[in-house]
């Protein structure tokens, strides 16, 4: 790790254990940023590393969320009760059965949704390029409706999760430091992941998965690692999330396909796709607008979102990460190969 | 759902015109939009997620010339020729750039464009759930037991017109031939003089005064909502996924097919399964096609 990283590194935790202190009114906003900074980071796993453009991610993170909140309730009182009161009845949980609760629930969220995905991919990863895209959004959008009809849970109308004991502060900074904490999990696995052989791997499914598959990489099997490893901290934040928003429902909080589904795949292509720092730049910057123009543009915050996205993608593809890299590659450690062009120079002129 | 079956099959199966009559007009709809996409995926290799949204637009353009005092029906002309320049232009402005690059960054420029459109609209229109009273009879039949609205036949022989025309607009004209051969092979095409960038100009834009047309007809047979249009979207999607892309046969039948399953989902399961009745259906079929692919499969384990 060279030492402009190193002070990076610093710089983010310095700023990040600062933000809730000296701003406390947006610890929540700067919690969803950290939860979309692991969205991004973890979805560029599969879209920007190895090609497979997945739109259906959030399922995981809506599986997470019930897997949690079934867990956390289900360990002291009867599930359908609790669910069938719609949150009139607030049993009291106490502090200890409250933080065992969750601590399992978002370990078993997380588990939840490696597993789920492991058998996803036993039929998902058949299907390859658009196909992929479109088989998972149908994940996506399937599962809404679908955990919508089951009363066990609540159905259409939702959980509405156990009270944090303790104060509202103490409570936004606890779900802001878990964010944090998940975030920078993923991004330390993500960072160890590509700088191994598993990295190269998945580069070489992006770039020609039937060579790959000749050159002996068992591909199903990297691509499950590389859709489990996201899956399982959509899973855990997940959870998080649903806990610290205090009430879930599916369609809207749980498997918002249409907005955070594809927030996630826009902040990665903003940022660059396919580079480590490239989703978590596009998130910030991404999170700073959709704040920005909800506060200041209210009624055409959806609006502007749809300009930039557009914007992004059909005149700004390769995003910040991607411009830098061709603009700059020595920093980046790329040795751009000039030997053919010089070749070619040489031929042209003889 | 025992009692919704039942109901259907032993004690009122009259209840099955009804429910084959829905589908077949609903159908028609689907049909139309799944045509447009699979003509614009075919021909320009675009995926366009705002399929929904120009089907919602066209009913809206419909809706504010009913509020102007035009009978829908006579609408549906104006309509299809504002929807057609309206394509023309975001053509220009959008798909022109995504048009040779990743086949996923047209589904996500669409996506943009569907959620800019959605938004608008509702700026515009309100999110208000609307409906355009079209003044015809409703008929009944089977004792009152099946009520045929005047409109839905109406619409239906429409959008068996609209169809027919394009089929025999595709088959017969030099632009529908020039349209055919540059789906074959763009290069090939541009050889022989065809000037293949309006050629996909154009396309895009039949595409969306097909939708257009379809949207009027939605907004007098059913309802019309800024945020409706992802739906269709995700049903014209699963129709060409379902039926094979370059298989127009099918997904005219398709279409029709999914009109039929969402109404008997609707009846027995529940109207929460009804949406997702279309993404059942992609997805067994898309794993359906893999089961009967993995024989020719060799992999490495």
């Amino acid at each position: 790790m060279s030492s402009n990283t190193l002070l990076l590194y610093i710089g983010i935790v310095v700023s990040a254990v600062a933000g809730p202190l000296i701003f406390p009114e947006y610890t929540q906003q700067m919690a969803v940023l950290w939860v979309m900074i692991l969205m991004a980071s973890t979805w560029d796993t599969l879209g920007g590393q190895m090609g497979y453009n997945s739109l259906g991610n959030i399922t995981f993170f809506g599986a997470g969320m019930y897997i949690s909140a079934i867990i956390q309730i289900a360990m002291f009182y009867d599930v359908a009760e609790y669910t069938a009161s719609f949150g009139a009845i607030k049993p009291e949980f106490t502090d200890e059965q409250y933080f065992t609760g969750l601590a399992l629930g978002i370990v078993g969220g997380g588990i939840g949704a490696l597993i789920l995905s492991l058998f996803f991919s036993l039929f998902m990863f058949g299907l390859r390029g658009p196909y992929f895209a479109i088989g998972t959004l149908g994940l996506a959008v399937a599962a809404g409706q679908l955990t919508g009809t089951i009363d066990y849970i609540g159905g259409g109308a939702g959980i509405s999760m156990p009270f944090f004991p303790g104060d509202i502060e103490v409570r936004s900074v606890f779900f802001y430091g878990l964010c944090f904490v998940l975030a920078a999990l993923a991004h330390i696995l993500l960072r160890w992941l590509y700088s191994t052989q598993f990295g190269l791997a998945i580069n070489a499914i992006r770039d020609d998965e039937d060579k790959a598959e000749a050159m002996g990489i068992p591909t199903l099997v990297y691509k499950q690692v590389g859709w489990g490893s996201a899956a399982l901290f959509m899973g855990m934040i997940g959870a998080v999330f649903g806990n610290m928003v205090g009430f879930i429902e599916p369609v809207e909080v749980a498997f918002p396909a249409p907005t955070f589904g594809i927030f996630m795949v826009a902040m990665a292509l903003l940022g660059g796709k396919g580079t480590l720092w490239g989703p978590v730049l596009g998130a910030f910057l991404f999170h700073v607008i959709k704040e920005a123009t909800w506060t200041y543009l209210l009624g055409w915050q959806w609006v502007a979102l749809g300009l930039i996205l557009i914007i992004n993608i059909v005149y700004f593809q390769q995003g910040i990460m991607g411009w830098l890299q061709t603009r700059y590659p020595e920093k980046f450690g790329i040795t751009v190969d000039t030997s053919d062009r010089d070749d070619a120079d040489a031929k042209a002129g003889a | 759902m025992l009692d919704n079956l039942m109901l259907l099959f032993v004690w009122a199966p009259v209840m099955n015109v009804q429910m084959i009559l829905e589908g077949v007009f609903i159908g028609a709809v689907f049909a139309l939009g799944a045509y447009g996409l699979a003509l614009v995926w075919g021909v320009m290799n675009v995926k366009n997620l705002a399929q929904g949204d120009f089907i919602i637009m066209g009913g809206y353009l419909a809706f504010s010339m009913h509020q102007m005092g035009i009978h829908p029906l006579l609408a549906l002309p104006i309509v299809i020729a504002f929807m057609f320049m309206y394509g023309w232009v975001v053509y220009l402005a959008i798909i022109k750039r995504v048009i040779d690059q990743d086949m996923f960054v047209s589904l996500l420029a669409t996506f943009g464009l569907s959620l800019l459109m959605q938004q608008v609209l509702n700026l515009i229109y309100g999110p208000e759930v609307q409906i355009i009273d079209s003044h015809l009879p409703v008929y009944d039949a089977f004792d009152g037991f099946v009520t045929i609205p005047a409109v839905k036949l109406v619409s239906l022989g429409l959008a068996a017109g609209l169809a027919l025309v394009v089929v025999i607009f595709m088959k017969t004209s030099r632009t529908g031939q020039a349209i055919r051969a540059t789906a074959q092979d763009p290069r090939a095409a541009r050889v022989l003089g065809i000037d293949t960038n309006r050629i996909y100009a154009f396309t895009f834009a039949l595409n969306a005064a097909i939708c257009g047309a379809a949207g009027v007809l939605v907004s007098v047979i059913w309802v019309i909502q800024p945020f409706y249009g992802i739906v269709y979207s995700v049903r014209s999607f699963a129709i060409v996924t379902a039926a094979g892309l370059g298989n127009l046969p099918a997904v005219i039948g398709t279409g029709f097919g999914l009109g039929l399953i969402e109404q008997y989902t609707g009846i027995i399961l529940g109207a929460e399964y009804q949406v997702a009745a279309a993404v059942v259906m992609l997805l067994t079929v898309l794993i359906w096609r893999q089961i009967q692919m993995r024989r020719n499969r060799q992999v490495v384990r």
